[in-house]
């Protein structure tokens, strides 16, 4: 998934006239396309700026299994049951690589994830949305991870070696997932009764305007953006992604039969993509703080799991020192 | 009887455990004490579902009335369904849900190893391939009891209360009925005396380091899910399981 409003905690971008001798230095393998790894020196903003990003992006993972999970016991197929559970499975690994790839900067990973629990730490909007029926399952697999795709792909190229690294691996399932989703999109509006289909324009006109916030505010109002880009943290800013994404989406929506929720939507020859309209950047920010349909709940599920499941970790913690104690003897 | 009838059933006994414990498993998504143990249920869980839906599609095909896989787990009834009493108990704690996976991957295990020297091929071929999923669920489940039995007080106390908790239903795993019996005679499933005997031996060696006691055999009890006759627990599950292909019952999925 993705992280879509990350403070870089800085107000004006240096050049590099300005820079000490380590900053300067830092910026020209930045030019260079030279990734930056763990042991290298940083900015401080730098780090901290993508210990937001990762830990932003793995809590999205983490609290991106639950939309799902809410369905995995009602698949209507063994089959659809066998790639909700496997598209889930991969969501705990993406976690775990993000959370590995975060620790690489010197964060905790409990201590971060205390900070969500806390409601400190933001994760994407778009899991503050309820699943309200099956086809959200196709919907999710193939709007979400597909604006997940289109931000990651590019994060690939990420100027962190840790973190571009993880976005390849990350990258190949969820295009997997993401098909599957459109799969199942297809089949209930090319085999479904009138009910199947009217779910799947059902969970389009939900999930639409919230995929396309998945890209972050526009350009004019995204200030931590310039820095993220300097420092190539950000490929690409967030409506050149949003426009590429909904370019790309437009045809597959087509090509299911199915109507965008979008009245102001049009093919722009002369710009060569598509127009559309006003996005509710008032909605935006209220999920963002906190006030989306499901963040108390989603919040609370994950505190309650980690809070439930301390004496477990605690009892595996005080067998190992037993083993060891037992070994070292 | 035939042993055509026997095979169906004995095929469904092992799709519908491997389901309903699937479906429990799917029921801890999100909810988990770690983020590496919601991988692993869902990793079981996945096997598991992948296994069942191998046995049922068999069940369906020897059945040959117009079933297929999927009418058989989302269509049949409680009082239809043929899963072992253990695994459509409720998760509980971890400790309940540990307990429950550990002696049923300890029963499952020898079930399928004996089966991938089945005379069927079919079944078989299925086990051969279970055998290597079920070898990492019972490793990882045992590693766990050990954990908990022999961890802190409190996981020491959680695992002590587990045990009764689904105890009496393991009674289902160390006998036999006469249809059973039979496919045993025929070299078609292992011989449930050797099963019961690897159970017993499994259980009794990791509860001893988990430093738990080993209660004394569960005796027959009235429900018995080879008959159908489930716990009240199943309904539930199956009305939440079975939802979708019920209320669209012409639906493509």
């Amino acid at each position: 998934m993705y992280a879509q409003l990350v403070e870089t905690g800085v107000k004006r971008i240096k050049d590099l006239s300005e820079m000490s001798e380590q900053e300067r230095h830092f910026q020209e393998k930045i030019d260079a396309e030279i990734k930056i790894e763990a042991k290298n020196w940083m900015p401080d903003a730098y780090r901290q700026t993508l210990i937001r990003q990762i830990s932003q992006h793995a809590h999205s993972e983490i609290v991106g299994m639950l939309p799902e999970g809410n369905w995995v016991t009602r698949a209507p197929t063994l089959k659809r049951k066998l790639q909700l559970m496997a598209k889930i499975q991969d969501e705990a690994g993406h976690g775990l690589y993000l959370y590995s790839a975060m620790e690489t900067l010197g964060a905790d990973r409990d201590e971060e994830i205390a900070k969500l629990h806390s409601g400190k730490a933001k994760y994407s909007s778009i899991f503050n949305y309820p699943t309200l029926n099956w086809a959200d399952m196709g919907a999710v697999g193939w709007l979400v991870d597909g604006a997940a795709i289109v931000n990651q792909v590019v994060l690939q190229r990420t100027s962190y070696g840790p973190y571009s690294r993880a976005m390849v691996r990350i990258c190949k399932e969820e295009s997997f997932h993401q098909r599957q989703g459109y799969e199942i999109l297809l089949t209930m509006m090319r085999h479904g009764t009138q009910a199947q289909k009217d779910m799947v324009q059902d969970a389009i006109n939900r999930l639409w305007w919230p995929s396309l916030m998945m890209f972050g505010p526009s350009d004019e109002h995204s200030p931590n953006s310039a820095q993220s880009m300097a420092w190539k943290i950000k490929r690409q800013s967030n409506d050149e992604l949003r426009q590429r994404f909904i370019d790309q989406t437009i045809p597959q929506l087509e090509l299911l039969g199915c109507t965008c929720p979008d009245p102001d939507l049009k093919w722009n020859a002369e710009r060569g993509h598509y127009d559309f309209g006003e996005i509710q950047w008032n909605e935006f920010y209220e999920v963002l703080k906190g006030n989306g349909p499901c963040n108390q709940e989603h919040v609370a599920t994950r505190r309650k799991a980690i809070e439930d499941g301390a004496w477990v970790r605690e009892a595996a913690v005080a067998h190992a020192r037993k083993k060891h104690n037992k070994n070292a003897a | 009887m035939n042993t055509q009838t026997d095979l169906i059933e004995y095929l469904l006994r092992l799709g519908d455990s491997a389901l309903i414990q699937g479906q429990r498993l799917c029921q801890w998504c999100g909810h988990a004490p770690a983020l590496e143990e919601e991988l692993a249920l869902m990793n079981v869980g996945l096997d598991l579902v992948g296994q069942a839906r191998n046995w049922l599609e068999y069940a369906a095909e020897l059945l040959d009335d117009g079933r297929d896989a999927d009418d058989l787990a989302f269509r049949r009834d409680e009082r239809a369904y043929r899963n072992l009493l253990l695994v459509e108990q409720p998760n509980g704690d971890y400790a309940v849900t540990i307990l429950k996976q550990f002696l049923y991957d300890a029963w499952h295990l020898p079930v399928l190893t004996g089966l991938s020297q089945s005379s069927d091929e079919r079944i078989a071929g299925i086990a051969a391939k279970a055998v290597k999923e079920v070898t990492y669920h019972l490793r990882r489940s045992g590693e766990w009891v050990e954990r908990l039995g022999d961890g802190t007080e409190e996981s020491h106390a959680r695992m002590l209360a587990a045990i009764p908790e689904v105890w009496r239903f393991t009674v289902e795993l160390t006998s036999a009925d006469d249809s059973e019996q039979r496919l045993c005679a025929a070299g078609i499933t292992p011989d449930t005396a050797q099963v019961a005997a690897a159970w017993q031996n499994t259980v009794s060696a990791l509860f001893a380091s988990a430093t738990l006691p080993v209660p004394p055999a569960a005796s027959y009890f009235y429900l018995n899910a080879r008959r159908g006759l489930h716990t009240e627990h199943l309904g539930i599950l199956l009305a939440e399981m079975q939802f979708l292909p019920r209320a669209y019952p012409d639906a493509t999925w």
